[in-house]
C-alpha cells in the first residue's frame, strides 16, 4: 500500500528551503478561484491550477490562492477575484488558462487591470 | 461534469461550506470488481432529515445567491446513468456522507481525470481543511492524510509550490498505472 508520505515531502523542502525563510511575510495580493458547481463545470480547476504554476515560476511569497463558493453569476464562471493592497478587488469573468496567465502576468505581475476580461470592479 | 474527479472537487467543496474541518475522499476503482465507488464524508453541520429526501431534486438549495443547486443531482444522475446506485446519509451536527457507484465499462461513464488537480486544488484553495484521501486501484492502493502531512513538515507550509506540484505527480503517477 502506497502512501505520500512526510518522506517524500521532506525531500522536496530540502531543495526549497532556501525560498522558505521568504516566508511568512505579508500578504499583498489574494486571488479567489470561485469554485461552486458552475465554476467547477466550467473549468476553475484548469484556472486555479495555472495560477498555481504561475505563482510558481515567479518565485513571489506575498501572493495568496484561494478558493471559495459560486459568486452567484455562474454564467460568467470561472470568474477570479484579484485583490491588491490598496486597490480595489477586480472580478474576471470567463476564465480559461490562457486569460489567467495574462491577468497574472499583466495584472498581478505588472498591475494593469485586463479590463477586457473583467466583469466588475469593487 | 467531463470527469469523476471533478465531482469528487464539487462535493468537497460542499462539504466545506457545509462548514467540515475534515474531509474524506475515498476511491475505490475494483468496487464488485465492476465499478467505481466513490465517497465523500465530512464533519460538516449535517442535513435535516426531511431535506435529505429532497436533496438531489435540483431545485433544493441551502445557497442564497441562486435558486439552482446542481452539485448532488449531477452527481446522482451521472451514477444512475452509468448503472450505478447512489446514496446519502446524514446526521445533524456529525456529518455527511455521499458515495455512488459507476459500472465501469458503460459508454457513459466519464474518466476518472486529473485527480491529482482535484487534490491540490483542494490544499491549495482550503489550507485550513484536513484532506483524507485513500484510492484504491486494481490491487494497489494511494493514502494521504494532511493533517499528519502538515504536521510532519513542521515549518513547512503544505501549500508551497514544491510540494503541491510533488503531490500532484505522485497522485497521478498512481491513477495512470
Amino acid at each position: 500500500m502506497a502512501k505520500i508520505s512526510v518522506e517524500d515531502l521532506r525531500q522536496i523542502k530540502e531543495k526549497t528551503s532556501r525560498n522558505s525563510s521568504l516566508r511568512g511575510g505579508t500578504t499583498t495580493v489574494k486571488i479567489t478561484v470561485h469554485m461552486g458547481t458552475c465554476g467547477i463545470a466550467a473549468g476553475a480547476r484548469s484556472v486555479m491550477d495555472t495560477l498555481l504554476e504561475e505563482k510558481a515560476e515567479s518565485g513571489k511569497t506575498d501572493i495568496r490562492i484561494v478558493a471559495a463558493g459560486c459568486l452567484g453569476m455562474c454564467s460568467s464562471e470561472p470568474n477570479i477575484t484579484v485583490e491588491i493592497l490598496g486597490q480595489e478587488p477586480i472580478v474576471y469573468k470567463n476564465m480559461d488558462s490562457n486569460k489567467t496567465r495574462q491577468v497574472f502576468r499583466r495584472h498581478i505581475l505588472k498591475g494593469e487591470v485586463q479590463t477586457d476580461f473583467a466583469l466588475a470592479k469593487g | 461534469m467531463k470527469e469523476l474527479s471533478l465531482h469528487i472537487l464539487d462535493l468537497a467543496e460542499n462539504s466545506i461550506q457545509a462548514g467540515a474541518s475534515k474531509v474524506g475522499i475515498t476511491i475505490d476503482e475494483t468496487h464488485l470488481g465492476t465499478h467505481i465507488k466513490i465517497t465523500v464524508t465530512d464533519n460538516g453541520r449535517g442535513i435535516d432529515p426531511e431535506r435529505l429526501e429532497i436533496i438531489s431534486d435540483p431545485f433544493v438549495t441551502s445557497r442564497t445567491t441562486r435558486r439552482v443547486g446542481l452539485g448532488i443531482s449531477l452527481f446522482k444522475t451521472a451514477s444512475q446513468r452509468c448503472d450505478g446506485e447512489f446514496s446519502i446519509q446524514s446526521q445533524k451536527g456529525k456529518g455527511t456522507t455521499v458515495s455512488a457507484t459507476f459500472a465501469i465499462d458503460h459508454l457513459d461513464r466519464a474518466p476518472m481525470g486529473d485527480m491529482g488537480a482535484t487534490i491540490t486544488n483542494l490544499i491549495a484553495g482550503y489550507p485550513d481543511i484536513g484532506i483524507k484521501y485513500h484510492h484504491t486501484l486494481y490491487k494497489e492502493s494511494l493514502t494521504m492524510d494532511t493533517a499528519e502531512l502538515a504536521a510532519g513538515l513542521d515549518t513547512m507550509e503544505l501549500n508551497d509550490p514544491a510540494i503541491l506540484s510533488r503531490i500532484k505527480e505522485m497522485v497521478n503517477d498512481f491513477c495512470r498505472q
